[in-house]
């Protein structure tokens, strides 16, 4: 009997994890057949990227905000790092790579990488923190990077790679190729048709985060999360496990940065700043804090919604922070939530009534054969 | 109600008493002139305690004593100001909390500390974390090894839980465990840690007479199938003098006295720090 109540509770997480793969991959074939069929309008065809790059950066801020337990709002900088690490080296190996497809592979294997390097490197000083400080923090270093790449040059000639932070320094031989141009970012890049791979990566973030949590590395950062020192009694390793989890997030947002990159042919370091940064807590705070697939739907939902508000025009971001507070009273109202509590108790009792009539209904059958007997 | 214990206590050259069937071994713990001061508080002072590996020992004081701060001290929660530790005549200076877990040191807490909102199995196999031998990447790539150390991870969890008679409750939220359950497994979380010495912070607060003698029977149990030693703080008296072998009362950070339960109920000191002088005349 035991045996029998563990397996179906074993099941439960990973059912729930299937269903979270079908959403995903249930919205890519509808999109699919709907784009096959001409029904998609070409506002939504150029968002389904920018939902796929959203979806993975909700999920894995999820991780640092849900799972471990810390509140980050320099997300953003990390998507940077790897939307211009990226998007560097996929200009480099232009020539080398003429397929659009593998190179985009790699930038976003690069992405990723130096993403989590910065993670690493942020995180050393940045982890001794807790709660406001860390979010402080991170905040600011959202910043940094945003103003740090903005006065970025990199070029290519044929004496290689040239690097500098003032632009008067800055000089390339004839023929030589600007990659980041300061302020002006990244331009000239080829646009990729990375739907098709912005699912595979959402997929593949889901399954190595929701393989993480399920292993001793996931339940050691959740026990941080919930108690510190407990967690120090029975002998984890803070630090390596918060590390853990902050690098693992950092990462996806670089590999979700390099993603978003492919999509633009011109790209500014403005483009991530603190509004992203908080537009992709909101998604995760609205999915719900550890909640993998609410942070998928959230994403998606409000990724669309501002584009669809445009009928609104001017008023367009009025409606999307109606909308938005609408969503958040009706999901998270404890009396809201009460009350469909309420109805549900509700409905129990009146199928147990109807059982337990049933019940005296058949009792009172069978005393009466019985009697007739 | 657990049988009380007629334990000979003997004294042993490095410091202190511990009972006689564990006089010719090492002590599990031994602490030496142990103090720490906070400002100019001297929270505790000339602290000397040694522990046998069998033995159940006992530390007692009114409130505010400095008997959690021991704890602590034992822990490395705080660093001491002064003296030394030594677990299994291993020192402790300089080692982390993490480090004197893995030396051998697991404990409870007064304020229960339980990792809430994951399931009791959870926290008893992060009890177990050390001893699941499998990297970050293998379980995130599902290997082999993951399957066979989760798997083993999970028999263990329920052997272990099966102590408190709690295997039923493996899916719960620890968080939703009633007060007594919240107790008995984080007393089973620590015991996964596979310690040699069990620090027991108030195990029976909150407990009602029956939970109590229970408990007692239970921590008897959980010292002779396990073989290791447990140092217990407790209001209880009937719990600390059922069954603590040596026992050690602390008032104002100093020891005051140690013995047998006998001589702790006899010892004028004793009574006078839990209920005063008597007037005179």
């Amino acid at each position: 009997m035991k045996n029998v109540q563990r397996k179906i509770s074993l099941n439960k997480t990973t059912k729930s994890n299937f269903v979270t793969y079908g959403i995903v991959i249930a919205a890519f074939v509808i999109m699919e057949i709907l784009m096959a069929a001409g029904m998609v309008s070409s506002l939504l065809k150029g968002l389904l990227v920018p939902i796929c790059v959203y979806v993975i950066m909700a999920i894995s801020l999820n991780l640092t905000v849900g799972v471990l337990g810390e509140l980050s709002l320099g997300h953003a900088g990390f998507m940077s790092v790897g939307a211009f690490s990226g998007a560097v080296v996929s200009m480099m190996l232009q020539s080398v790579i003429p397929d659009a497809i593998p190179r985009l592979l790699i930038s976003l294997v690069v992405g990723a990488i130096f993403a989590a390097i910065v993670g690493v490197l942020v995180g050393i000083p940045v982890l001794r923190l807790n709660g406001d400080y860390l979010a402080i923090v991170t905040l600011a270093f959202g910043e940094i990077i945003k103003s740090l790449i903005t006065n970025m040059y990199i070029g290519l000639d044929e004496n290689g790679l040239h690097f500098s932070m003032i632009k008067q320094k800055f000089e390339l031989a004839e023929g030589g190729k600007m990659l980041i141009d300061g302020p002006i970012g990244l331009s000239g890049m080829r646009k990729v048709d990375s739907f098709a791979i912005g699912i595979v990566l959402i997929l593949l973030c889901l399954m190595i985060i929701f393989h993480l949590v399920n292993s001793k590395s996931g339940r050691a950062i959740m026990a941080l999360r919930d108690n510190r020192i407990a967690a120090e009694s029975v002998g984890i390793n803070v630090t390596k496990y918060k590390m853990m989890g902050f690098v693992i997030s950092a990462a996806m947002a670089g590999a979700a940065g390099a993603l978003f990159a492919s999509n633009y042919s011109a790209l500014q370091a403005s483009k991530f700043d603190f509004n992203t940064s908080i537009l992709v807590l909101v998604f995760v705070v609205l999915g719900g804090l550890g909640n993998m697939r609410g942070s998928v739907i959230a994403a998606a939902l409000l990724t669309v919604l501002p584009e669809l508000l445009r009928a609104f025009s001017d008023y367009r971001m009025l409606a999307y922070a109606i909308v938005l507070i609408g969503i958040m009273l009706v999901t998270h109202n404890p009396a809201i939530a009460d009350r469909l509590k309420q109805i549900k108790i509700k409905q129990y009792k009146k199928s147990a009534d109807r059982k337990a009539a049933a019940m005296e209904k058949k009792m009172v059958r069978q005393t009466a054969k019985k009697e007739g007997k | 109600m657990a049988t009380r214990l007629d334990t000979k206590m003997v004294p042993i050259p490095s410091a202190g008493i511990v009972p006689e069937r564990d006089s010719g071994k090492m002590p599990v713990l031994v602490a030496a002139h142990l103090g720490i001061t906070f400002g100019g508080l001297k929270a505790v002072d000339d602290f000397n305690i040694s522990v046998g590996p069998t033995e159940i020992a006992g530390l007692i004081g009114p409130n505010g004593a400095g008997k959690t701060t021991v704890f602590n001290l034992l822990t490395k929660v705080y660093e001491p100001t002064h003296g030394t530790i030594l677990i299994n005549g291993r020192d402790t200076h300089n080692m982390s909390t993490v480090e004197v877990n893995k030396a051998g040191i697991a404990r409870t807490f007064q304020n229960i500390r339980l990792f809430n909102n994951l399931t009791v199995e959870e926290n008893v196999k992060l009890g177990l974390h050390n001893s699941i031998n499998y990297t970050t990447l293998e379980g995130v790539l599902r290997m082999p090894r993951y399957w066979k150390a989760e798997k083993e991870a999970h028999e263990r969890a329920l052997e272990l839980l099966s102590i408190f008679d709690m295997q039923d409750l493996a899916d719960y939220k620890a968080g939703n465990l009633p007060y007594g359950a919240q107790r008995r497994l984080e007393i089973v979380r620590a015991l996964a840690t596979n310690p040699k010495l069990l620090l027991l912070d108030e195990p029976a607060a909150g407990m009602n007479p029956s939970e109590t003698s229970e408990l007692m029977d239970n921590i008897i149990k959980i010292r002779d199938t396990f073989q290791i030693a447990v140092l217990l703080i407790e209001h209880d008296m009937n719990l600390v003098m059922g069954i603590c072998e040596g026992i050690a009362v602390l008032n104002y950070g100093k020891i005051i006295a140690k013995g047998t339960a006998e001589e702790i109920q006899n010892n004028p000191a004793v009574i006078e720090a839990y209920l005063g002088k008597k007037k005179e005349g």
